[in-house]
């Protein structure tokens, strides 16, 4: 692969907002999307010639079918709050990536296809044609987009940018202008049933060669199932969790776990994903597709929970949609969430004191933890709100002795993204990644000097993907990167007393 | 004179009409917009009524824009509360006879009449000094903030300065409000200052104004956060079964 140009932030522990550096990220684009899958997804394969009409029918048929759409292109007063919260500006300095510059390029073209002043006064009332120069535009900045929400947080009417790029990609996907990453992913986890396209029997080998890694550090047979019907749990995961590293870690985290507590467990080799793209490009179609594979697999293998593994968008799919979009989950006991996120699972087993957790095997680590945007500000776990905060932290707290919180402006809510999610994990746009992860790593830097914090706990798979890649760039180990059930399935002792 | 009186009391039903019949419709598009998939900004409530409670708390005291940025929140919260007041000092041209607590508005509305012109000013120069919001900011923006900045100086010049004959506006408000039409009043400054708002309500709806209701409907805001507990259901897309 051709080398990119990539330009690192400088470190200084501190964020900053910079001044504007207009068209700063002008270049920044991600690759289109190879006619196959565009075609396999029904989407045109390249710019129809009535493009123009087209995507303003579809601007319309959204505006119809999502109320936040139709608000947030109104309601926006300008205020300026969330100018500086989006991590793409304060690391790319182009206006055009603060979150009501980026609505502006959709919000201008509404008014003058949707609003009378628009249609009467043109530019007088910011009003523009939809031309090839606007769509560019588009293309560019709305995949600068991570749709972390973080916007959405401090914005006084709670506008979403996220609910923007959405729909600004998937008007420009219907008429044939689409980016390749998300859309190969999208159809790789609709056609094979993941975002790797594995087939189920090379997810069986790697699971195979795990429970002998397993069972030779630790000499307890824990088991990697797969496709066993009446289990009592279904656990949907990451596909990254079975491949990639260090996301294997964190799936031998989960293994122990059910195994420690006695519940048997299943993966899906039909349904062996749980990140759903679909949602990144606006598409509920796709997001239904994506998911409609869970429902398949409750069906065939009728367990009584459903357990979802770490990821972030995920999860955020999972909790706030799945249940409109494959339930209601009549089948499932009714005693447990549906879905329960693994952080739910192994917290709960720690309070009813049924997992022994040795936390000095962890005493290499200063652990900080990650709060996955999607995770902080699109779902919850466990039965108050901010128990997505509280759970992780308390697994972590329970399973090693030192725990240091990064500066309160960038955990919780209002955690900064770690700028690849959204569909923008792809080689070409490294650069802007390694931007976007900037004010993440100034926070990290801080505790790293002020508490030699050296392990960064994450409960996200584009997370792990995004920090091991990014971690060097910065002069960080890769190493310092892992998932929160990394440090349980480190810290938990197998064995001894079973079940609760 | 008569000729004064049609026109302005016409121009006031005008308005009034756009105003109503755009606000309502505006509504009624945003009530009859489905949500499809539950989207609250989280942590959120978990019940209607906390998420109401949530709403009410944007409305009232900006909670999210105090979070975001102290300055703003300061000039925002000031301009609308000085606003707000200011519209209800006007109730007593609609009211007769004048009930007890209107005496009381009085006072605290003409300390809002001149902090609203103020508050228009810190927010103008604000919005005119920092460059993020030099760059986000349109003829719109500037219009909006300008016109309400005369209404309330001509306001506050009949309050202070020019002291045109209460009993003849109150009388001619009065009269449109009841259908019972007197002469309108000629002082200029009343006119311009009766035009003005004339203007800020007919385009109150078109216009980013409609964040006032707008808000209400904002679905990262006013949707609780039960997604497990309680199924939500698309009405434009079909059961899986
Ligand atoms: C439900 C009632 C309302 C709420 C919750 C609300 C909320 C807000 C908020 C949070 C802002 C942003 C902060 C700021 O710049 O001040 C704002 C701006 C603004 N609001 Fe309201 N508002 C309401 C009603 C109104 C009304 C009735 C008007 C009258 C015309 C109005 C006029 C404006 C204007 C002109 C701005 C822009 C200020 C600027 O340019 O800096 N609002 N509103
Ligand atoms: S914070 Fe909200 S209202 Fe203010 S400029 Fe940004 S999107 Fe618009
Ligand atoms: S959703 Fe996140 S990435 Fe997108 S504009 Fe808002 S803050 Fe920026
Ligand atoms: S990868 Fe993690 S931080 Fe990045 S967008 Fe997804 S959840 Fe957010």
């Amino acid at each position: 692969m051709a080398k990119v140009k990539v330009e690192v932030p400088e470190l200084t522990g501190e964020i900053t907002i910079p001044g504007l550096k207009e068209d700063a990220a002008a270049a920044v684009k991600s690759h289109n999307a190879p006619a196959k899958d565009m075609t396999d997804l029904g989407f045109p394969t390249e710019l129809v010639p009535d493009w123009k009409e087209k995507a303003v029918a579809k601007f319309a048929e959204l505006l119809k079918k999502y109320r936040s759409l139709k608000v947030y292109m109104d309601i926006c007063v300008k205020c300026g709050a969330c100018t500086d919260k989006c991590h793409f500006y304060l690391s790319t300095k182009d206006p055009r990536n603060m979150p009501v510059a980026r609505a502006e390029l959709l919000r201008k073209v509404y008014r003058r296809y949707f609003t009378t002043a628009g249609k009467v006064l043109g530019k007088l009332a910011e009003a523009e044609d939809l031309t090839k120069e606007v769509l560019e535009e588009w293309y560019t900045y709305f995949y600068q987009c991570t749709e972390c929400r973080r916007c959405s947080l401090f914005c006084p009417y709670g506008i979403d940018t996220a609910e923007i790029t959405m729909a600004a990609r998937e008007m420009m996907d219907t008429v044939g202008l689409g980016a390749k990453y998300p859309l190969q992913t999208i159809n790789k986890a609709i056609t094979i049933g993941n975002n790797l396209g594995m087939p189920g029997p090379a997810i069986r080998s790697t699971l195979d060669f795990m429970e002998e890694d397993v069972k030779e550090q630790t000499g307890v047979p824990v088991k990697f199932p797969m496709d066993v019907k009446g289990a009592d749990v279904l656990l949907i995961t990451p596909s990254a969790d079975f491949f990639a590293t260090p996301h294997v870690e964190s799936l031998a985290g989960y293994a122990k776990v059910f195994h420690q507590a006695g519940i048997s467990w299943t993966l899906s080799s039909y349904a062996s994903e749980a990140g759903n793209f679909g949602m990144f490009n606006g598409n509920y179609e796709h997001m239904q597709k994506i998911a409609s594979r869970i429902k398949v697999a409750i069906n065939e293998l009728k367990p009584k929970r459903l357990v979802h593994g770490e990821c972030g968008h995920a999860w955020r799919v999972a909790y706030s949609f799945w249940n409109t979009l494959i339930g209601p989950f009549d089948s499932l006991d009714p005693k447990y969430p549906a879905p329960q996120h693994i952080c739910e699972f192994t917290y709960d087993l720690i309070n009813r004191g049924a997992l022994k957790l040795d936390k000095t095997a962890n005493d290499d680590f200063v652990v900080t933890f990650h709060d996955s945007c999607n995770v902080a500000r699109a779902s919850r776990m466990g039965n108050s709100p901010g128990g997505q905060f509280e759970i992780p932290r308390a697994i972590i707290r329970a399973t090693c002795n030192k725990f240091v919180d990064m500066h309160p402006d960038t955990i919780r809510e209002k955690t900064f993204c770690c700028g690849a999610g959204g569909g923008l994990l792809a080689d070409e746009i490294i650069d802007l990644r390694i931007k976007g992860v900037m004010p993440r790593m100034q926070a990290y830097k801080a505790v790293k000097d002020s508490h030699g914090a050296n392990f960064f706990a994450l409960i996200c798979a584009i997370c792990k993907a995004q920090f091991t890649k990014v971690f060097p760039y910065y002069g960080y180990e890769m190493e310092e990167v892992g998932g929160v059930h990394q440090l349980v399935s480190r810290a938990i002792v197998l064995g001894g007393k079973e079940g609760i | 004179m008569q000729f004064l009186t049609i026109i302005f009391s016409l121009m006031a039903y005008g308005a009034a009409a756009v105003f109503v019949f755009g606000i309502l419709c505006k509504i009624m598009v945003y009530a009859k917009t489905p949500s499809p998939l539950k989207i609250p900004t989280t942590p959120a409530p978990t019940t209607s009524f906390g998420a109401a409670v949530r709403v009410l708390s944007e409305v009232l005291l900006f909670r999210s824009l105090y979070r975001s940025n102290k300055w703003t929140w300061l000039g925002g919260v000031v301009f609308h509360w000085a606003f707000l007041f200011v519209v209800l000092r006007h109730l007593r041209y609609f009211l007769y006879p004048l009930p007890a607590w209107d005496m009381k508005l009085q006072y605290i509305g003409i300390v809002a009449g001149i902090v609203l012109p103020i508050a228009v000013l810190y927010l103008l120069m604000r919005r005119t000094t920092v460059d993020r919001t030099v760059f986000i900011s349109s003829l719109a923006d500037y219009f909006a903030l300008t016109l309400i900045f005369f209404i309330a100086g001509t306001g506050l010049m009949m309050k202070f300065y020019e002291r045109p004959f209460m009993v003849d506006i109150k009388g001619f408000v009065y009269g449109l409000a009841t259908f019972n039409f007197s002469a309108v009043p000629t002082d200029p400054v009343f006119l311009v200052h009766f035009t003005l708002v004339m203007i800020l309500l007919a385009y109150f709806p078109y216009s980013k104004l409609v964040h006032a209701p707008g808000i209400f409907f904002s679905p990262t805001r006013n949707q609780a956060d039960n997604p497990r507990e309680r199924r939500h259901v698309n009405p434009w897309s079909p059961n899986l079964t």
